[in-house]
């Protein structure tokens, strides 16, 4: 086999082998469906608990027996029970969890009842069962005052209307609806993935340099393979099993919110909506899932994949290189700091501007940044949902691919010489000098 | 044929001058000695026959052709600073070199298999080389070496790091080795080692090849014309020296023990000889011949 096949498969065997492979690989889709699922479970949770609460009503604002999510009311009149009785009761009683006390009002003011409303509970009260409560006084106390100044309150909620805005994009084929919050959220997701993506395996194959300069095993390994040969092994070596890993997240993730959604934990279910629509019921989910589904459609997801694989490829060759020219160029981990700026502030950069980017797609400010290989990646990725000139595109693409060819070259020349100086820790001064030295 | 010749070399870091048209001569088939101070530019030399680096100037041939990507297949090199990848198993790293210097996977196994049986490892194939002692790798990393059977083998420094026994059996390896036809090169700073190895040695210094050739010619180009005697008397003897001889010393080395020196031409050690032993009670008599490391301080303090 030629050397370096041998030692991008040793790259890649080894780093999959790793117990932090496989924890990453599992841990991944785990975290992602959590996202998914914890809305829902957060939501059923909080139905299983309900609290039994007694009310001293001073105000009389609260009619009857209202009900209220997560909580049984039970009415006391107040004329016959004190504060301090009450609260005994609630201590005593097992079944009995707290107590919504509304004082008596002062000059007959009927919002100081309101005002100085108390819940006492024996455990913490669940989180929002206050605000709850709140909403609940405030309603009736509305709807008392509306009926105070003759109104009915029926009346009210009819003249209540709802609004809805769909934007349209006018383009020469007609018009199609924007869909601007699912761009930018494509964008910015695609945009994030290749920023991490980068910083993790560039960061793996500077430590993979840095462990072959500290055991030395390096001078063993450049008499059988040339050096750029060594450094290129091990960045496509590293890039198999990142993309490896990706596409096991991808399918885990996939089959696992197949089987979610089998089960319902996820909302909203499509099928079920569907079923909905057909029924004549239009809930507004329905029509907004309508609508993500139609940019999507409109979006040309292969193209968009495509594109997301050529810049996940290309940015982490551009600045995987890089990172191994800085591997090379020092003795320890600890030593990057000062060659790690340079290369991590773009980077940063380029995520902190891209609100920017998604305020104006095609500004000036968006255009440069994705033309230069630096930031190209990731402010592409944003701006590519909304549409791109195809020249713009394939300038920087090309910038892209010349950018990625010079960083390697440029590592290379670091590299060769680096890998074996010991020692003093370079300044740039030396990197330069390297860089123009003959082999 | 030669091994290995290099003429004129002259390689310059950026700060300094490492070697100054260096030339070398290692005949095949021998145990060559290299010899010099740190910072001679020994290391620098050894990193140019294995292409590590490239001259500036100079040409350098392996058996007689230039060196190219194939030549890494026909040498075996094992560097001063050793080391392997520390969480790697043993086994899967010694195939990985293996099948760096070109062997097949199922050739690589085979050998390895053979190596460990003859040095007892077989229970460390499966374990990570983090968790063997330091002689221990050592002996892995010498395996490796050697593994793909090279016509030469280049070691910087073999002994350093190995405890006397190892030690022992690296050496014994180096004669086999040779013994089986192999060239091989050798840096070191321990002169007994060369004197007990060495068919050949040369002694860079500043970057120069300043003194080599087989260990008996390199020793003989150094006679000095110096003879001692050591007889036995009650008294120091007055001696009556044939011409062209000198005597320079002449005292008493312990009870009845008497040591003198003579100054003479190089060929006169049977014509002195004769002329001293009716004379006294021979004890001893020797050419003072110079060691390696005599050589080696003389030539680099340049005295």
């Amino acid at each position: 086999m030629k050397p370096f096949l041998l030692v991008a498969q040793r790259e890649i065997t080894t780093r999959i082998r790793k117990r932090s492979f496989l924890v990453m690989t599992i841990l991944g889709p785990v975290l992602f469906i959590g996202l998914m699922v914890a809305p829902t479970l957060i939501a059923m949770s909080s139905e299983t608990e309900e609290l039994n609460l007694i009310v001293v009503d001073h105000s009389y604002v609260l009619p009857g027996t209202p009900s209220v999510e997560g909580a049984n009311l039970a009415y006391f009149d107040p004329k016959e029970v004190t504060e301090e009785q009450a609260i005994a009761l609630v201590r005593e009683r097992d079944d009995i969890d707290g107590l919504l006390y509304l004082p008596e009002s002062v000059n007959s003011d009927p919002e100081f009842s309101l005002k100085n409303a108390k819940l006492y509970t024996e455990t913490t009260a669940p989180l929002g069962m206050a605000s709850e409560l709140e909403g609940l006084l405030e309603r009736f106390a509305y709807e008392g005052k509306l009926r105070h100044f003759g109104v009915d309150p029926a009346l009210v909620t009819q003249a209540k209307s709802d609004a809805s805005i769909e934007a349209f994009e006018l383009s020469d084929e007609g018009s199609e609806a924007s869909g601007t919050e699912i761009k930018t959220g494509i964008g910015f997701f695609s945009g994030i993935l290749i920023y991490m993506f980068t910083f993790l395996y560039a960061a793996q194959i500077m430590r993979g340099v840095i462990e072959e300069k500290t055991s030395r095993i390096v001078e063993v390994l450049v008499t059988s393979v040339k050096p750029t040969q060594l450094m290129l092994g091990k960045i496509l070596g590293i890039a198999s099993v990142g993309l490896l890993q990706f596409a096991i997240w991808i399918a885990l993730t996939a089959a696992a919110a197949s089987a979610v959604g089998a089960a319902g934990l996820l909302s909203p279910d499509p099928a079920q909506l569907e079923a909905l629509g057909a029924a004549g019921q239009t809930p507004p989910e329905l029509g907004e899932l309508q609508s993500v589904l139609g940019t999507l459609d409109a979006l040309n997801l292969p193209a968009l994949i495509a594109m997301f694989l050529f810049y996940f490829l290309s940015g982490y060759l551009f600045y995987g290189a890089l990172f191994a020219a800085v591997g090379a160029a020092v003795d320890s981990e600890t030593d990057t700091q000062q060659f790690m700026l340079p290369l991590t502030l773009p980077l940063v950069l380029t995520f902190i501007l891209s609100t920017n980017i998604i305020e104006n797609p095609n500004g000036p400010v968006a255009v440069a940044l994705s033309l230069i290989p630096f930031s190209a990646p990731i402010a592409m990725m944003i701006r590519l949902p909304f549409g791109v000139p195809w020249y713009e595109l394939a300038a920087s693409m090309s910038l892209m691919v010349l950018g990625f060819l010079g960083t390697v070259w440029l590592a290379a020349r670091i590299y060769r010489v680096g890998i074996l100086s010991y020692g003093k820790k370079p300044t740039y001064a030396d990197l330069w000098k390297w860089i123009r030295m003959k082999p | 044929m030669n091994a290995l010749t290099a003429t004129g070399l002259h390689k310059r870091y950026a700060s300094h001058h490492a070697l100054r048209g260096l030339d070398m001569e290692i005949p095949q088939g021998s145990l060559f000695g290299l010899l010099g101070p740190n910072g001679a530019g020994k290391t620098t030399f050894i990193r140019i026959a294995n292409r590590i680096l490239a001259p500036d100037e100079g040409r350098i041939e392996l058996f007689g052709a230039p060196l190219d990507a194939s030549s890494a297949l026909r040498i075996g090199y094992l560097p001063e600073e050793r080391g392997l990848y520390k969480s790697m198993k043993v086994g899967e790293q010694a195939m990985y070199l293996a099948q760096l210097r070109g062997l097949s996977a199922t050739d690589a196994k085979q050998r390895l298999r053979t190596w460990f049986e003859r040095w007892e490892l077989q229970s460390w194939w499966d374990k990570k080389v983090s968790d063997l002692s330091k002689g221990m790798a050592q002996k892995v990393q010498f395996i490796t070496t050697v593994l793909h059977e090279p016509e030469l083998l280049i070691f910087d420094e073999p002994f350093s790091g190995f405890d006397p026994i190892n030690a022992q059996l690296i050496r014994e390896e180096m004669l086999r080795l040779n013994r089986e036809g192999r060239t091989l090169i050798f840096s070191t700073h321990r002169m007994e080692s060369v004197e007990e190895l060495c068919t050949h040695i040369a002694l860079i210094n500043q970057g120069q090849n300043v003194l080599s050739g087989t260990v008996q010619g390199v020793k003989d180009r150094h006679r000095s014309g110096r003879f001692v005697l050591r007889y036995r008397a009650e008294h120091a003897a007055s001696f009556t020296l044939p011409e062209g001889v000198e005597l320079t010393r002449n005292e008493q080395e312990a009870s009845g023990i008497f040591t003198s020196e003579f100054r003479a031409g190089l060929d006169d050690a049977s014509r002195l000889l004769t002329a001293l032993a009716p004379q006294v009670a021979v004890y001893q008599f020797e050419e003072v011949v110079p060691s390696i490391e005599d050589l080696f301080v003389q030539t680099v303090q340049g005295v």
